[in-house]
């Protein structure tokens, strides 16, 4: 057989949005090759959407079913998709990059003498697979060679969601053999820290700072930017790292994902999983040393400079202003 | 407890990174090097499990010779032995070759516990110590930020999206990729830097591992990222470029 194999990763919310962002992959690919789309997830009709939204150019999926992949662990994922992926022998195989794919895709592939090739951005003729290197500084296309089925996984937001519409698809129950020995990790259930106190996300005005403040002393120049502008104050993950400031002040794949009307960026570089969090604001503002740091691919506004210089004489600004 | 840590030499993060001229790869030359900020992690953790527990730290590096820097770095930070499997063609091998390389120097060294970073922050692959597990047929967890040692093995804290955490119990031995931020980093002493000279830092052949170097991955090109927005940069004096935001912000974006 053959085909691209496009994943659903079942989750407690968003799974439709990001299926449909994958199966978008999947349909450029598939005009790339000529091959045909079959979808696959684990789980029921209540937890997977592809077995709702059946239809061109889906006409078939296969729905893993295990009383040991009730819960998500490694172990068990790897085994049912490697039966899976035995049984199709499909060319391609598609996921979206979530942390529970980074988690067990890289080595699902290595059972086939394979790569995962992460977080792509793209997919162009060849097909090369386009994915970003040194923290967002530069991209690369990835060729795959040689048989065996390429693993791809693909970055939320690089694919437009694709809603196949009509028809009826067939849908398979596969039941992996499982052994409950085979099983060597045993998950908790997801916990949060603590109630959160600050809720960027509805915050109209958001003051992020990054690695280039340099140290905890410096952080009043930013304070008397964000209170100037009447803005909350958000971190990106190193200064969190470093307990500079609160974890619950972080912005990006691992903290909040934010869409102020404003977002500006102090000596942020814009690594992937900074931007992710916060691309979708309104107006974002960057300010950094680095002419070629990523934050600028995506700032309306940016001021290429020393900080501790620019600042302040930002806030001055803003408070002349008023 | 015996700890293999890996730990990959990457790019400092302040170095200003070129094409090189066969837009194949960066242009090494005059380049500064550091150690893998997620592995530095990795090695901070070790080190605490070994002063809880005792047992032995052992460093595990592979890469060019200028890679020794970093692994003596490890060393005047508190790991007991190194292992630098010597190659000079890192870039031609894909995630599984580095892996299969590093499986083959740990093996016989029989750790209960192997610990990496989660990623790279150059290639950002995030791939290597998964694919370590599993050729080394061992359990694995990634985006650790808290391990204890219990009873049975392990009980680790595991990051998940969106502020979500998540305890996994696993046996030992077992490999783990850490999250960065789960500990404070700690500094190499004058005494450390002093004692590193004379710890045990092996040399390996990549070679003589009999491993080779074909990728089912190949990097055909590298460019500069596209932009996503045009940006209007202001420029002058600190003074003047903030006046100007701030009247940009007021009368074009309308969001003062």
């Amino acid at each position: 057989m053959s085909g691209i194999l496009v994943v659903e990763e079942s989750r407690r919310d968003g799974s439709a949005r990001i299926f449909q962002k994958t199966l978008a992959a999947g349909r450029k690919l598939a005009g790339l090759t000529g091959l045909e789309l079959i979808a696959a997830g684990v789980g029921d009709q209540d937890k997977n959407i592809f077995l709702q939204i059946s239809g061109p150019p889906l006409l078939y999926g296969h729905a893993i079913r295990h009383p040991l992949l009730e819960n998500y662990t490694s172990d068990g994922y790897v085994l049912a998709f490697e039966q899976l992926i035995r049984k199709l022998e499909p060319n391609y195989v598609l996921f979206p990059h979530s942390y529970q794919v980074r988690d067990f895709v890289p080595r699902l592939a290595a059972k086939f003498g394979q790569v995962l090739i992460g977080d792509v951005t793209a997919i162009e003729d060849g097909p090369l697979f386009e994915r970003q290197l040194f923290q967002g500084r530069m991209t690369a296309t990835f060729r795959h060679e040689g048989g065996g089925p390429c693993f791809a996984s693909l970055q939320n937001g690089a694919f437009k969601a694709d809603t196949p519409s009509g028809g009826v698809m067939n849908i398979y129950e596969f039941i992996p053999e499982i052994e409950p020995a085979q099983i060597r990790t045993k998950p908790g259930e997801p916990f949060r820290e603590s109630a959160q106190t600050v809720d960027l996300g509805s915050a109209q005005r958001i003051v992020s700072v990054g690695r280039g403040i340099k140290g905890a002393e410096n952080l009043p120049l930013v304070e008397s930017l964000a209170s100037a502008l009447g803005a909350e104050l958000a971190a990106s993950r190193p200064i969190c790292d470093n307990g500079w400031l609160p974890m619950e002040r972080q912005v990006g794949s691992s903290g909040q994902t934010v869409a102020p009307k404003l977002y500006l960026a102090v000596g942020i570089s814009g690594a992937i999983q900074h931007l992710v969090g916060m691309k979708g604001s309104q107006c974002i503002v960057a300010i950094n040393k680095d002419p070629d740091a990523p934050i600028f691919e995506v700032a309306d506004y940016g001021i290429v400079g020393d900080l501790f210089e620019v600042v302040p004489a930002l806030t001055d600004a803003v408070k002349a202003g008023r | 407890m015996k700890i293999v840590v890996a730990i990959k030499q990457v790019p400092d993060r302040d170095a200003p990174v070129r094409i090189a001229a066969d837009a194949k790869w960066i242009e090494e030359r005059e380049l500064q090097w550091a150690m893998n900020e997620p592995d530095a992690y990795a090695l901070e953790e070790a080190l605490q499990l070994k002063e809880k527990h005792g047992g032995e730290v052992i460093v595990v590096s592979a890469g060019p010779e200028r890679v020794g820097s970093t692994i003596r770095e490890a060393l005047a930070k508190g790991a007991d032995r190194a292992i630098h499997i010597v190659c000079d063609d890192l870039g031609a091998r894909d995630a599984l070759g580095v892996a299969r390389l590093l499986a083959q120097a740990i093996k016989p060294e029989s750790p209960d516990l192997v610990l990496t970073g989660l990623q790279s922050e150059d290639l950002g692959l995030g791939q290597t110590g998964v694919i370590l597990a599993e050729l080394l047929g061992l359990p694995h967890a990634t985006l650790i930020l808290h391990v204890e040692k219990t009873d049975a093995g392990l009980k680790v804290k595991r990051e998940l999206e969106e502020g979500w955490f998540q305890s996994i119990e696993m046996p030992l031995p077992a490999v783990l990729t850490m999250q960065s931020g789960g500990n404070k980093l700690r500094y190499a002493t004058l005494m450390g830097i002093k004692r590193a000279k004379t710890k045990e830092l092996r040399a390996v052949n990549a070679a003589e591992l009999g491993v080779e170097a074909a990728p089912t991955v190949a990097l055909q090109q590298i460019s500069a990222p596209k932009k996503q927005k045009a940006t209007q940069i202001l420029s002058g004096s600190a003074k003047e470029a903030a006046a100007a935001l701030v009247e940009k912000l007021k009368t074009e974006a309308r969001v003062l």
